[in-house]
């Protein structure tokens, strides 16, 4: 099923941006091996010239990554009408057994693409290019999620087949293909609630904290990456019951359906902002050791953590306004 | 942050006058980039709207519809059939449908012929030697209400109806060569016996209950053919995003060529630009600077040419019906309904259109414009 407009634009910017990373990784290679900010051979004046189109290159590719994510979630979710028994982005993923790995991939090459651009905008703001060669050699490690997200990509779309009618007899052959993962794999939604608001508020207490003392730059990481896992599994254990008012409906992505006013945006992107800034905070932590960037490092760790520790409580707020105006009352005290 | 803003604004602005220095060229990226999202959106747009129309047209439509087959063919119903389903529960309401098409030698076209149920129609039941007709056969045939029609039936005896109404206009994607008439006449004219159907319509409340009673119909109806209205949705749906995918398609060898263009144009910098750029770093822009006004550059040439694109194809869309692409995607018929699309525009299409106008011609331009940032001012000065 590769004929589909938005099918082809994924698959038209993953193969694209796995081209250019390829194309990029010999030169990658070259400038981690044979950077010397110190010499001024002719081969260093060329390799700092090429800094600047590897890093506008991949700052473009990384871009396309962020935005990536939402068109294939997107597409899963305006998809659902073709396949039966789908009715959101899940009945679409699972109509294969690559859609969830797909999907997870993708979240993945977003958080390390994240990552990868703040690092970049550290470097820039030094004036001696001191993580040229972290930069570069990050860029090797991203590049096979980056070849598997396309490829987990494309086998998922090869292999879909739409339930159109068929001429010999219409419902008959296309069965009932739907699988609730979500329902069995949800939290009671007391244990959820607990799980979420511990997660949620340790981070950002961690943030903060951080913010002002400037202290504990890799439990920021940590509890950002443990508050992700715990905000995800809020949302399929009871933040969805009460969006939904339905004790048994566990969907993370009928949230973001005009139906329910595509409440789910202000759920996930503040949620995906704050994880990346907060992981970011862990990430350039190591190099405020470096001389040049003493005063940056600490500057811009200082404002990742306020986006993490706002994005956090926004979160919150959020889902927490959600439960409280919710007309289901599924704990009773 | 706000001087960050204000240096952003400043390049915005050098950025527009230095474009307005080289205004035929530019113009020129300008008008085939405008093309190309023009193009593309046309057939977004159209086939959008058209998909919206047809699950439109549906809603309305029975949930599920029985047909018998004979040998593989869609047969008759005979008497007995909508007793021998008898109560199916979670079935609202069912009944036998009459219809089929008519060759009109006169117009060469089909018609399809219709006996409407009681209550399913504005028009009530057609008096008998009466007929309604669609909007597109009134046209052909220069018919108003009152006017006398004759049609040689397929036994070969001749019928002559007054048309009693013209179906409104409104309807017309469904009711173009639309015709309707009494019971009584329809089983003469096709010379079908009391009690038998061509098929057979089911209403249903709950959507979840429609693959339950299919299931139970077929048991109950070895020889009937189910078609569910969710997947004649399913199919229109598949149908044209196939049609709009295939087109796209067709279309990537002129991204590929634009992609080309832009390339080129970008890499062409003639020997003005590169002074411009040689005393712009003589004077203390970094290369970082140059590639942030070029970044500029290509941001507003798209933004242009994707809005001017985007309400151009949406202007001929909605108010030209897609003349350009019509014949591929709407599919064709002699009698084919005249009808005005519904604009529907949703931010998804617009993201899909931007990966393929924006992204083509951003990955185009990148080696260029960093070849012309690079670019060491004593060389171009000296040069």
């Amino acid at each position: 099923m590769l004929f589909q407009p938005a099918i082809i634009a994924l698959l038209l910017a993953s193969a694209v941006s796995v081209l250019l990373l390829l194309a990029a990784t010999p030169y990658a290679w070259q400038l981690v091996h044979r950077w010397d900010i110190a010499s001024g051979s002719e081969l260093q004046l060329r390799l700092e010239r090429r800094t600047y189109l590897m890093s506008t290159l991949l700052s473009f590719v990384f871009a396309t990554q962020l935005v990536a994510l939402l068109l294939f979630v997107f597409n899963a979710d305006k998809m659902a009408v073709m396949f039966v028994g789908a009715m959101c982005a899940v009945g679409t993923l699972n109509a294969n057994a690559y859609g969830f790995p797909a999907l997870l991939a993708q979240i993945a090459v977003f958080f390390m693409a994240a990552v990868w651009l703040v690092l970049n905008h550290a470097d820039s703001r030094a004036y001696d290019y001191p993580l040229v060669r972290v930069k570069y050699r990050l860029l090797m490690g991203i590049l096979p999620f980056v070849v598997l997200a396309f490829t987990l990509q494309l086998m998922y779309f090869l292999n879909l087949k739409a339930d159109i009618i068929t001429s010999c007899c219409g419902s008959l052959f296309s069965s009932d293909a739907q699988t609730l993962v979500a329902d069995a794999s949800a939290l009671p939604p007391q244990q959820g609630l607990w799980l979420f608001y511990t997660a949620l508020l340790t981070v950002i207490a961690v943030a903060v904290l951080h913010a002002r003392k400037l202290r504990a730059a890799y439990v920021v990481a940590a509890a950002s990456a443990a508050a992700f896992v715990a905000a995800l599994t809020g949302i399929l254990s009871f933040v969805s019951l009460y969006v939904y008012e339905h004790p048994h409906h566990h969907c993370p992505f009928c949230l973001l359906k005009p139906e329910y006013d595509y409440q789910g945006y202000w759920l996930y992107l503040p949620l995906f902002a704050a994880t990346a800034a907060g992981l970011s905070v862990g990430v350039i932590q190591p190099f405020a050791r470096v001389p040049s960037l003493a005063a940056v490092v600490p500057q811009m760790s200082r404002r990742l953590a306020w986006i993490a520790a706002l994005g956090f409580a926004f979160f919150a707020a959020v889902a927490t306004f959600m439960v409280a105006d919710s007309n289901l009352i599924l704990l009773k005290d | 942050m706000k001087t960050w803003i204000a240096k952003q604004k400043a390049l915005i602005d050098f950025t527009l006058s230095s474009l307005a220095r080289r205004k035929l060229k530019n113009l020129g990226l300008l008008l085939v980039y405008t093309i190309i999202v023009f193009l593309l959106a046309s057939v977004m747009l159209y086939t959008h709207a058209l998909r919206h129309e047809a699950a439109q047209v549906l809603k309305s439509s029975p949930e599920v519809i029985v047909q018998r087959l004979v040998a593989g063919r869609h047969d008759l119903i005979p008497p007995g059939y909508l007793e021998k389903l008898g109560r199916i529960r979670g079935v609202q309401s069912k009944e036998g449908r009459l219809w089929g098409y008519f060759y009109d030698n006169v117009v060469s076209a089909n018609y399809t012929l219709m006996a409407p149920s009681s209550a399913s129609h504005d028009f009530g039941q057609v008096a008998d030697g009466k007929i309604v007709i669609g909007a597109a056969v009134a046209r052909e045939r220069g018919l108003a209400p009152g006017n006398l029609i004759s049609f040689r039936s397929y036994t070969g005896k001749l019928f002559i109806f007054t048309v009693a109404a013209v179906l409104p206009h409104e309807a017309e994607l469904v009711s173009a060569d639309l015709l309707l008439l009494s019971e009584t006449d329809f089983r003469s004219f096709f010379d079908i016996p009391a009690g038998y159907y061509n098929d057979i319509a089911l209403s249903v409340a709950n959507p979840q209950e429609v693959r339950n009673i299919a299931g139970k119909i077929s048991e109950t109806l070895p020889d009937a053919r189910i078609i569910l209205r969710e997947e004649v949705l399913r199919t229109y749906e598949s149908i044209f995003n196939w049609r709009e995918g295939i087109v796209l398609v067709l279309l990537s060898g002129s991204i590929l060529a634009f992609a080309i263009f832009a390339w080129e144009k970008a890499s062409g910098l003639s020997a003005e630009e590169k002074r411009e750029i040689g005393i712009l770093k003589a004077i203390g822009w970094e290369t970082g600077d140059v590639l942030k006004m070029k970044f500029w550059e290509g941001a507003l040439v798209s933004l242009a040419a994707f809005l001017l694109g985007y309400v151009a194809a949406y202007l001929h869309v909605f108010h030209f019906s897609a003349a350009l692409f019509e014949p591929v995607l709407k599919g064709w018929s002699v009698l084919y309904p005249r009808f005005e699309l519904v604009p529907v525009v949703d931010g998804f299409q617009i993201a899909t259109l931007f990966f393929f106008t924006v992204f083509p011609y951003t990955v185009a331009t990148i080696v260029p414009i960093w070849r012309a940032a690079i670019t060491d001012p004593d060389a171009v000065m000296r040069g």
